[in-house]
């Protein structure tokens, strides 16, 4: 638009550009900041001076985190309950959007299980309530308490009902003219078109079921059924609570109590980092998404 | 009408599957909300002892039940307002940002931190704000500022909660706004550049009323969360030394319910938490749709 800049838009750039600059590095500095203590040695983190390059390379801690089988089988448990917790989300959410995209006139009942959805977002039972039922109905222990009372994500069914209501209406008609059955048209219709949609939602599924931990925390009684950031709830916030065997302690030799933590969260952090470009790619699509009205 | 009856049948039975779980998993746990009225015992279940409003006497009996109601509502306006306006100020910023690759990269930092866990940045926060090893006091110490113990002292600790919880979630924010920038009329540009506005006025007459709508919303959205001071992440970073300002109403009713198990009074803490939620969001999902036509569905 205007070519030649003024004496203040040069300075007010310059500025601008160092602040924002600045800033971002601010965000991620933390991060770095852990991860070179992961990579130093047990003397260098304890001394202090590992600040955003780790001191005296090592991939001690990291050896370390590896060979500890209550790490690792965490670990498992939650790839676990990701695979298992995103196939369930995303089928219930597929299959509960798109009755709930019809017009009223198409599906009477449609108005009643809206609300019947959205009044659980307006109101719960409540942590207490809620335990006392995942505990009647017997998930205790097992892995479905990660994924069965969670199993219907309302808010991500009414973002993709959205989505399927912004679909061209005749393609639909056009399908039931030529006697597409409804379930026929949702998976060979309206499935295909949606699939930005459904990537989006996806990928905001797995992070939440790889992020989740307090529902772990409360509905395992036995810590080796933990997910790992329950797990890590354990080793790295409440430290006091975790017994060091004989084992740990003659590793603690050579790593210490620092590094080991910050390879653990580094460790934590690093499937999200893994799909963290794809997330960026579906992320404003998702935003302009979660907008799509009419 | 038999006929169309029969066709619809499809449908119930495609969210048939989801209802019974919803009706189980988040209808069934509003039904136990009766525990807040009863002398719960567990091996009695539902069938305990009726006793009124004994629990929520006995709740407010306590001393500290005030100081944790104030906590909650302190630490989450705060949280509401520095959520709202911060985001807005580098949305704009970001927004004069010609250069795309560097608009792109910062975008690319600052919200990372929204897609990590509380876990990971709880362990992180634990670690750099150590008084005794952490970086930020080490770099305190160089401009000769006494060590301060960020999360174990009161008069720190619920600013602490809000400022980590914005460098967690601003960047988030900000996307959604620059989305809402990129979707104004260049004309409206063009016209008032036209009109001889500089950038300054361009901004203060187009830019800022074009976010209206999208402010409005979500500032109206925010309201619901009034009661929400963010259990994950204060439940991640406070320790007993800082209940004095650090105490919220989850976390309470997690140690009342779940370590001290007094179901009960912990229910009827949470009964009180979700009648005023419901209250709040209800009334903020209303404002949304007077003021910005926002439709849940």
């Amino acid at each position: 638009m205007v070519h030649q800049l003024t004496l203040g838009r040069k300075v007010f750039n310059v500025l601008n550009y160092a602040f924002l600059i600045g800033l971002s590095v601010m965000c991620i500095l933390p991060l770095i900041h852990v991860l070179a203590i992961s990579l130093s040695d047990k003397t260098a983190a304890a001394s202090g001076n590992v600040t955003f390059l780790p001191v005296n390379f090592t991939w001690q801690s990291y050896t370390y985190v590896l060979s500890k089988p209550e790490f690792m089988t965490s670990f498992w448990i939650s790839v676990e309950r990701v695979a298992l917790g995103t196939v369930v989300n995303m089928l219930l959410t597929i299959v509960m959007a798109y009755p709930l995209s019809k017009e009223v006139s198409q599906f009477r009942w449609r108005t009643a299980y809206a609300w019947f959805l959205v009044l659980t977002i307006l109101f719960s039972g409540g942590l207490i309530p809620t335990y006392m039922v995942v505990n009647e109905t017997h998930l205790m222990d097992t892995i479905w308490a990660l994924i069965v009372p969670g199993a219907v994500p309302v808010f991500n069914v009414i973002l993709l009902l959205n989505f399927f209501r912004g679909l061209p209406k005749e393609l639909e008609e056009a399908a039931f003219v030529d006697g597409a059955r409804p379930w026929t048209v949702l998976w060979r219709l309206f499935v295909p078109l949606s699939t930005p949609a459904l990537a989006t939602i996806g990928l905001f599924t797995i992070v939440g079921h790889w992020n989740s931990w307090f529902d772990g925390l409360i509905y395992m009684n036995n810590p080796s059924h933990y997910p790992l950031q329950s797990y890590l709830q354990t080793v790295i916030i409440k430290t006091d609570l975790v017994m060091q065997s004989a084992k740990d302690i003659n590793s603690l030799a050579k790593i210490s109590e620092r590094t080991s933590k910050a390879a653990q969260i580094f460790m934590g952090a690093l499937p999200i980092l893994v799909i963290y470009p794809f997330l960026q790619r579906y992320f404003v699509k998702g935003i302009v998404l979660g907008s799509v009205k009419e | 009408m038999k006929r169309k009856s029969f066709s619809e049948m499809p449908y119930h039975l495609m969210l048939l599957p989801g209802v019974i779980l919803v009706l189980i998993y988040s209808y069934g746990p509003m039904f136990g909300l009766v525990i807040a009225f009863q002398d719960f015992i567990p091996a009695n279940g539902f069938k305990s002892d009726w006793i009124g409003f004994d629990n929520f006497t006995y709740i407010w009996s306590l001393p500290d039940t005030m100081n944790v109601l104030w906590n909650t509502i302190y630490i989450s306006l705060m949280k509401i307002v520095a959520g709202l306006i911060f985001p807005i100020l580098i949305s704009l910023l970001l927004n004069e940002v010609n250069k795309s690759l560097v608009k792109r990269s910062v975008q690319t930092l600052i919200y990372l931190p929204h897609f990590l866990s509380w876990i990971i940045l709880g362990g992180i926060l634990i670690d750099i704000l150590s008084p005794s090893e952490g970086i930020v006091n080490k770099g305190l110490q160089l401009l000769g500022i006494q060590p301060i113990f960020f999360l174990g002292n009161n008069d720190w600790f619920p600013y602490t909660v809000v400022i980590t919880d914005l460098w967690k979630e601003f960047g988030f924010s900000t996307i959604v706004y620059l989305a809402a920038l990129t979707s104004i009329n260049p004309v409206l540009y063009e016209a008032a550049i036209v009109d001889g506005a500089n950038r300054w006025r361009q901004t203060w007459h187009v830019t800022l009323p074009g976010m209206i709508p999208i402010i409005v919303l979500l500032t109206t959205l925010s309201l619901g969360n009034v009661l929400n001071a963010g259990f994950d992440q204060i439940f991640n970073l406070y320790s007993p030394q800082v209940y004095e300002s650090g105490d919220i109403i989850d976390t309470l009713v997690y140690r009342l319910g779940l370590v001290d198990a007094q179901f009960g009074p912990a229910t009827a803490v949470g009964l009180f938490k979700s009648v005023v939620s419901f209250v709040f969001i209800s009334v903020s999902y209303l404002l949304a749709y007077r003021l910005a036509n926002y439709r849940i569905f």
